[in-house]
């Protein structure tokens, strides 16, 4: 089975945020960056199924030259072979353009002929949760969104999909292969790099592809090709917000339990 | 030509998902900003009845999409169907409630259509020159973007959960309409729904919830909150990625696709307050929370806020606790 897993590098959930000059987005500068939580799930789950049945594990992202430590580590866990979406044109794309662009590249020339394409169900950083979505739009293949499960039949027809809905309950489906299924976190324990594997992930291919590699005009990917545009980010506003404690550890523990006391009445 | 908004309604076996009505407030006030009539879209199986029931919110026109083959959603079907009806009302705006089932089919639509597409709107702000910019948030909530439309065409965009309030939904009288389409068809298979795993302990009758986060840095670090919990009397509650990581099991995970839990007291430790933790929990009547990170957004939601490091403010906390209990 020939399976693309589609992963974001995406600043490190712990990372302390600043916004930039720009005031459009955060300073990147300095910026922790990580595998997308649920794209590690996703590529996890690609190379189980590999695993078990045989195949290649092609990972694929598109960002800036930062990126490849992204898919560095995503080689190291054990995908086969990178491909790198790395042109100032990709930049900052919505779902709709940063799909376009994915699709150019998993059926690029014909010659990536994929059983299956493995997404995150959200980045961390834009979360549109669409972009998997729009990209089985473009193949004209089926998808799920919120994946929890994935059982490959022995024919590799079709596959038995866990999707998550609300209020604590799974939907069970049969969905025909070749399909965009959107991994959603939790679904595995995404596995560790090795010492074998990060040596042995220098050597695996990495390409690396431009716009113009695509066949793809600059106007219809990145910003340009987008229908939304960011004007501004900034720190949520606190609102009544919470009264904040001061003082050291000791302090502000012993402040605050006089006040669930005598204020809150909740003690 | 006049401008139009239509509202794609979310329901179950007859019943409007709570987020439609909010829905039905964001199409009504999206409308208001841009001078547009508003319509409505009911898709399902057997639903004439809340087709009914729908015409007494202030909209121009219900459209009723009412076939066995909706009665068990599907996306191929949902966007087949939506395709050619938006496909011919060429609206400007499309509103859908941010629900997982919305956001399982709209951008594929979106796509399909090719139209824009927006998830997660929070609010309408007037932008540069009485524009109309959208917020939403990125970064796990962490930050907040103001978004501008741009280029022609449709646009699709689906508002987050408690963003508009139901409430505000304005009543009236509309006409229903059923709407002409061919039969719709899907390429999956559905085989059933299960429970998620374990979900032996009700965390929605507790009084008191000791909520971890990722913060709290792993399965070993547990302990100082189990002391807090267990002076308390509290229930321990988590965020997601506690329970994906294993540290605890998947009965204690507050959030959407969680429990809703609606204690006196809710006390949430490492826990960054991304929307869908916050969903789960806004119920609560007190709210504390223990973060390092000053600007984490939990903090507005929060009645009381503790900036520090929670290995350093647990131990005391345990103890005035223990104190003011007098044990
Ligand atoms: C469809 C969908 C459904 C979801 N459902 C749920 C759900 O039901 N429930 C849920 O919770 N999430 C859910 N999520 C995930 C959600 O988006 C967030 O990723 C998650 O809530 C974040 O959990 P967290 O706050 O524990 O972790 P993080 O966002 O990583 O936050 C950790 C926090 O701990 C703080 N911290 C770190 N170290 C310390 C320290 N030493 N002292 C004090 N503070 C510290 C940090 O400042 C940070 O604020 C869902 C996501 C999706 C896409
Ligand atoms: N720049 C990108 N490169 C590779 N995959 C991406 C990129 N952006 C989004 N994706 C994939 O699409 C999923 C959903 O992203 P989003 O629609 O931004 O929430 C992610 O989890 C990734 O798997």
């Amino acid at each position: 089975m020939r399976i693309a897993v589609c992963i974001k590098q995406v600043p490190d959930t712990e990372a302390r945020l600043r916004v930039d000059t720009t005031g459009r987005w955060v300073n990147e500068e300095d910026l922790p960056f990580q595998i997308n939580e649920s794209d590690e799930h996703a590529l996890e789950e690609a190379l189980k199924i590999a695993e078990a049945r045989g195949g290649e594990v092609v990972v694929v992202s598109l960002g800036p030259s930062r990126v490849k430590d992204a898919l560095r580590k995503a080689l190291a866990m054990g995908a086969h072979r990178a491909v790198h979406l790395c042109d100032e044109a990709f930049d900052g794309g919505d779902a709709l353009a940063t799909a376009r662009a994915l699709h150019a590249a998993l059926t690029r020339d014909g010659q990536e002929a994929f059983d299956l394409v493995l997404t995150g169900s959200q980045s961390d950083d834009v979360g549109f949760g669409s972009t998997g979505s729009v990209l089985a739009g473009h193949l004209g293949w089926p998808h799920a969104w919120l994946v929890m499960g994935i059982e490959v039949a022995e024919d590799g027809g079709s596959a038995r999909v866990v999707r998550e809905m609300e209020s604590g309950t799974n939907e069970i489906a049969r969905v025909p292969l070749p399909a965009v299924l959107e991994v959603q976190s939790g679904i595995n324990h995404p596995r560790y790099a090795s010492l074998k594997g990060i040596m042995k992930a220098k050597k695996k291919p990495q390409e690396l592809l431009k716009a113009a590699d695509l066949g793809l005009d600059a106007t219809v990917v990145g910003a340009a090709g987008s229908r939304i545009e960011t004007v501004s980010v900034a720190f949520p506003d606190s609102g009544q917000g919470a009264e904040m404690i001061e003082g050291d550890a000791a302090t502000a523990a012993a402040t605050l339990v006089q006040k669930l006391q005598k204020e809150a009445r909740v003690l | 030509m006049s401008k139009k908004v239509i509202v794609v309604l979310q329901q179950r076996e007859g019943k409007l998902h709570r987020m439609s009505r909010e829905a039905i407030a964001a199409g009504q006030q999206l409308a208001a900003k841009v001078d547009a009539s508003v319509e409505a879209i009911l898709l399902g199986s057997g639903i004439q009845e809340l087709a009914k029931e729908v015409a007494g919110f202030g909209l121009t026109t219900v459209h009723v999409a009412d076939h066995e083959g909706l009665g068990e959603y599907t996306p191929d079907a949902y966007v087949e169907v939506l395709e050619a009806t938006l496909a011919a009302a060429t609206p400007d705006f499309v509103v859908f409630p941010h629900t997982y089932q919305s956001v399982d089919y709209f951008p594929r639509l979106a796509q399909a259509l090719d139209a824009g597409l927006l998830p997660e709107v929070t609010a309408l702000v007037d932008g540069e020159g009485g524009e109309l910019n959208f917020q939403r948030p990125v970064l796990g909530g962490k930050l907040v973007a103001t978004v501008r439309v741009k280029g022609e065409g449709t646009v699709l965009l689906s508002v987050q959960s408690g963003a508009f309030s139901a409430d505000e939904a304005q009543p009236g009288q509309a006409a229903v309409e059923s709407l002409a389409f061919d039969a719709p068809s899907t390429s999956r298979e559905i085989l059933g729904v299960e429970a998620i795993g374990g979900d032996t302990i009700d965390l929605s009758k507790a009084d008191v919830i000791v909520a971890v986060g990722r913060g709290v840095g792993g399965e070993d670090k547990l302990e100082a909150s189990q002391q807090l919990a267990q002076i308390l009397g509290a229930d321990i509650g988590a965020s997601r990625p506690v329970i994906d990581a294993g540290w605890l099991p998947r009965d204690r995970q507050i959030g959407s696709s969680g429990q809703t839990v609606a204690p006196k007291l809710y006390i949430a430790i490492g826990i960054s307050g991304a929307i869908q933790h916050l969903v789960g929990m806004k119920g609560a009547t007190t709210v504390v929370a223990i973060n390092k990170d000053p600007n984490a957004p939990i903090f507005t939601v929060s009645d009381y806020g503790v900036v520090g490091d929670l290995h350093e403010i647990l131990p005391p906390l345990v103890e005035a606790v223990r104190e003011a209990k007098g044990e």
